[in-house]
């Protein structure tokens, strides 16, 4: 080794650790950005592989019932590669050891092969066998969830009739990675399920041969999409269709896709900080090395070392740690990483979930700190550089201080000489030390920002399952139903508070936009369901006009006090003008609201109801679901406690791993940025400090003055982090959001008070390092060796 | 036959200065540093700079090192115009021929003395080996001390090993004994004459101390940026026999 790389090593050795502060830094960095990379790279690959091998369709349109001979029509239609029909319906199923109903969707197969477009993954057991009715494949995660396998046997309400089916497979299919019940947001494993049906028994027991009433097909290279879907719609129409629409609208798929784009957008937010951070902590760093080395600069340059060896040798003070950091942060990030997939693989339904672990992330991530670590190091490097010999061999000017602000005749004799001291440094290097606070309050930042998630979940769970809903039941019927209904509900033992709404497939429109919508029409916004915006402000029913989620009204361009025209696609197709009464922030989905009695005089029936809200009387409720289990027009049971449980369970916990990674990295960030202030202060000061100790002041006092700066930096820093944290959360809030959820932008005050302490904690760790070698500083060898 | 090209009765120019000044500017008040210098050296030649503080003489050897550039004149190193090289050309100026003794031995504290001087054998092109290089300076008994734990005499040989370990054409001293004690002093010294019989080294020493100039060829005083006295020695005195 060369005595050049020798001196490196042993004094990269020697500031071991400022220099491992760094490598933290860029570890934190280079770990998020390799592990969110890799994550969002296999979900794309994952689920790209996924429809390419098991054929998911482009294109879906749901009818009542269409006779089988539109496939051959559809077919035809230029840009259709493929088409295949299908039976859907949802039943009610009794789950062994559930009290209440679960529902099932009922998807049919062929019975002699498998199906042309969107096939099933067979994870376990066998596919269904020709000439056996009672033969069922149903979806991994509502088979586990409920402890049962192939071989066991289910009972189901279908059409009225009781249907004892056999379990023969354990399948997954691309349709649904996100498995919901249709209505819901979050899955209830144990309450929801596909079940993949025999064809011709399907259409035996719901009475639809030579019919189907789900179709979907695949397009051919380079058709139009938007075209393929107007001659569905003109196709389909009069068959009760609510419209044909394209993967983008598929549920399933819309959640994947979202979550792939949230993780890109972490992709470029967070490095981004910590890579920041490391340049500035290199530049302070090698500031201060080069400063303290300009004899050594000067005796190589003396020697006849060249300006690169000078330059190179220096570059390695800033190379050697993120180098360190790079290699860290890629086993972190893959572990990361994995771990990431480990939870989305509990949250979507892949056949296959690999993590592809890309050489490029890492080439990248690794190019992007070492372009990081020349940015940092450059300016010191250049001094080193650029340092005449003669005049390195000079120890440096002393530094130029003026009478600062405390200099006032006035002030200076209340205030005590250290506290000048503390005061006059800042002031001669302002941006140095606007600096040190910037980069103090982004860990606060990153804290605030992170533990923000956490804020805003409880926000949903709040707003979701306590304000807006409190119903313990939703009922869904699977078929309109006359008003009458409530009354034959309000006579079951055990109801006590029952509420109804209808909604209604329309199309709304507003000069050249136009979107398909269900409106919901409500009896009142005081009841069991209520109107809750994402702040947590109820609003009240307008008596007339229609209440648009602001997110929707803002799709669809219009304000309040516009004038909506709506088609209804259902009943008797009539059409209507409806004046927007006003816009509502919810958190979930897009919605549009009505009084129920307008809505059905709009739509000019008698009226009709979809499903209840019922409040139970839990005494009595286990009777109740026995009894809806076996109502023919109960379609499902969807249980509030069950989804917030399962809302808990999975977003939540994958939250608080992102929540515990974040706060650690900005405890990390924290750390290194408030040690190396404190280092580098101490090396620059420790002659002056030594000077003042000869003088007699004690080694308190001169703590005071070294340590007093930096708690000045670090307390100016935490408002300043406070506000740049709630910015970067309604940055991430606003990115994150979607047309299916808005996040609420709300801070508690546990959040401020735990950056705050993770702040002083943090602090006084550093404070409290340093001060170990202030005091150990030797009073007569500091006076010797030259500055 | 000797090493030193001057006991062989040949009088070979190693450097010329001539008409050199320097000046400084610091804040208002312009600092004339050197005022129109002209001298020439020869090879072998031991020469000692006396002057006061201030009287320029850290300059002069600074430009004569091609660590600083002279406001006006011309300086020539066997013949080539070293105030006309480039800053490459100035660091194989250094590299090559120049070596450089420091008051304060400016030894790189995280490397041991061997290393420090390898700093130098690495990148020279004919150097002798280090250990060589510290064995001249009687310390081949302490190659793998860190400056920490050498005497400041000890340092200061070091610092000698590490400038003459490349053969330099000009050996540079800049108040070698400065920082020393009577005794340590004169063992550095001996070390310096050593070095300057033994391998023909033309050797420049600036000092204060006029009582060092009894060990030179030559003695050139400066005051105030001025030649006031350039003199050869009749005799060289031995370092031991120096007194002060």
């Amino acid at each position: 080794m060369k005595p050049l790389q020798r001196k490196l090593l042993r004094e990269l050795m020697r500031l071991k650790g400022q220099m491992l502060a760094v490598a933290a830094v860029v570890a934190c960095g280079i770990s998020v950005f390799v592990s969110m990379s890799s994550v969002k790279h296999s979900l794309e690959v994952s689920r790209q592989r996924y429809y390419n091998r098991y054929r998911f369709a482009d294109v879906f349109v749901q009818v009542k019932r269409a006779p089988e001979f539109y496939r051959e029509t559809v077919s035809r239609i230029p840009g259709v590669a493929s088409v295949s029909t299908r039976i859907t319906a949802d039943v009610t199923l009794d789950v062994p050891g559930l009290d209440e109903p679960a529902t099932a969707r009922l998807v049919s197969i062929p019975e002699y092969r498998t199906p042309v477009l969107n096939d099933l993954f067979l994870k376990k057991g066998r596919y269904i066998e020709p000439g056996k009715p009672e033969e069922v494949i149903a979806s991994k995660p509502f088979l586990e969830a409920n402890h049962l396998v192939p071989g066991d046997r289910i009972s189901a309400v279908i059409n009225g009739r009781k249907r004892n089916l056999l379990i023969v497979g354990m399948g997954l299919s691309p349709e649904y990675i996100y498995e919901v019940q249709p209505g819901s947001f979050f899955p209830d494993k144990r309450r929801f399920g596909v079940f993949w049906m025999g064809r011709r028994s399907l259409e035996s027991a719901l009475d639809m041969s030579g019919a189907f009433n789900d179709l979907s097909l695949t397009l051919a290279h380079g058709a139009s999409e938007k075209d393929v879907i107007m001659r569905l719609d003109n196709l389909f129409k009069r068959y009760g269709s609510l419209g044909a629409y394209g993967r983008s609208e598929q549920l399933s798929d819309r959640f994947i896709v979202d979550e792939i784009k949230q993780v890109g957008i972490q992709i470029t937010f967070l490095p981004v900080v910590f890579l920041a951070v490391a340049v500035f902590l290199l530049n302070i760093v090698l500031r201060r090395i080069v400063a303290t080395q300009r004899d050594q600069i000067a005796v190589l340059k003396a020697i006849g070392y060249s300006n690169e060896d000078v330059g190179l040798h220096y570059l390695g003070f800033a190379m050697i740690p993120t180098a360190f950091g790079a290699v860290a942060g890629t086993l972190l990030g893959a572990w990361l990483g994995r771990g990431m997939m480990d939870i989305y693989a509990e949250f979507y339904n892949f056949a296959e979930l690999v993590y592809y672990f890309r050489f490029e992330d890492v080439a990248l991530s690794v190019l992007l700190s070492f372009a990081a670590a020349i940015f940092g190091a450059l300016g010191a490097v250049r001094k080193a550089v650029q340092l005449p010999p003669a005049e390195a061999m000079r120890p440096d000017s002393p530094a130029l201080y003026k009478p600062g602000i405390f200099d006032r005749e006035s002030l200076r004799k209340k205030i005590p000489v250290s506290l000048r001291i503390i005061v006059r440094n800042l002031e001669r290097r302002p941006w140095k030390a606007a600096l040190s606070v910037l980069m103090i309050s982004l860990s606060v930042a990153i804290l605030i920002a992170g533990r923000y998630t956490n804020d805003c979940l409880e926000r949903m769970v709040q707003v979701e399952f306590s304000r807006k809903h409190r119903e313990d039941v939703t009922v869904i019927f699977n078929n309109p139903m006359p008003p009458g209904v409530r009354f034959n509900i309000a006579s079951l033992d055990g109801v006590i508070e029952h509420e109804y709404y209808r909604e209604e497939p329309v199309k709304m429109s507003f000069g050249h936009r136009v979107r398909r919508q269900s409106i919901k029409g409500i009896v009142s916004a005081e009841g069991l369901q209520r109107l809750v915006d994402k702040e947590n402000r109820q609003f009240g029913m307008p008596p007339d006009g229609i209440l648009l989620t602001t997110t929707l009204a803002t799709l669809l361009g219009v304000r309040p006090g516009d004038k909506l025209q709506i088609d209804f696609l259902q009943g008797r197709q009539r059409h209507g003008e409806l004046l927007v009464s006003g816009t509502i922030d919810e958190i979930l989905g897009l919605s549009a609201y009505m009084n129920l009695g307008a809505l059905n005089r709009l739509a000019g029936d008698g009226g009709a109801l979809n499903a209840a809200y019922l409040r139970l009387d839990q005494a009595k409720a286990g009777k109740l679901y026995t009894t809806f289990k076996k109502m023919p027009g109960v379609a499902g049971i969807m249980m509030l406690k069950a989804m917030k449980e399962s809302f808990n369970e999975l977003i939540a916990q994958s939250m608080n791993t992102s929540t515990v990674i974040l706060t650690s990295f900005a405890c990390v960030l924290a750390f290194a940025v408030v040690y190396n202030g404190a280092r580098i202060s101490l090396s620059e000061r420790a002659r002056e400090l030594t000077s003042l100790r000869v003088l007699g002041m004690t080694k308190g006092e001169i703590s005071f003055i070294l340590l007093g700066e930096q708690a000045l930096l670090t307390l100016s820093a935490i408002p300043l982090g406070f506000l740049i944290g709630i910015g970067l959360s309604a940055l991430l809030a606003h990115a994150l959001s979607s047309e299916l959820y808005r996040l609420p932008l709300v801070f508690s005050a546990v959040n401020f008070l735990f950056a705050f302490l993770v702040i002083v904690f943090v602090s006084v760790l550093s404070a409290f390092l340093v001060r170990r070698r202030l005091t150990s500083l030797d009073l007569v060898e500091v006076l010797k060796t030259r500055e | 036959m000797p090493d030193n090209p001057l006991d062989r009765g040949e009088h070979v120019e190693v450097l010329r200065i001539t008409d050199l000044s320097k000046f400084y500017t610091m804040g208002e008040v312009r600092v004339d540093a050197l005022k129109h210098i002209s001298l020439e050296f020869h090879a072998g030649e031991l020469a000692v700079l006396l002057g006061a503080s201030g009287s320029g003489k850290s300059t002069l050897l600074n430009i004569i090192g091609g660590l600083d550039v002279p406001s006006s004149g011309k300086l020539f190193f066997h013949g080539r115009e070293i105030t006309a090289a480039t800053e490459a050309e100035l660091t194989a100026y250094r590299r090559r021929s120049i070596g450089f003794v420091f008051q304060f031995y400016n030894l790189i504290s995280s490397l041991s003395a061997l290393e420090n001087v390898q700093l130098v054998t690495e990148i020279a092109d004919n150097p002798m080996s280090a250990e060589e290089a510290l064995r001249l300076v009687d310390l081949g008994h302490r190659l793998n001390h860190f400056p920490a734990q050498l005497s400041g005499g000890e340092q200061q040989r070091v610092a000698i090993a590490r400038a003459v370990a490349k053969r330099p054409e000009l050996l540079l001293c800049d108040e070698p004994t400065g920082a020393l004690d009577f005794q340590t002093g004169k063992l550095v010294l001996d070390v310096i004459e050593k070095v300057n019989r033994e391998l023909g080294t033309t050797t420049l020493v600036i000092t204060h101390n006029a009582s060092i100039a009894g060990m030179a060829d030559r003695v050139v005083r400066l005051r105030s940026g001025e030649i006031s006295e350039d003199r050869q020695n009749l005799t060289r005195m031995s370092p031991s026999e120096l007194v002060w």
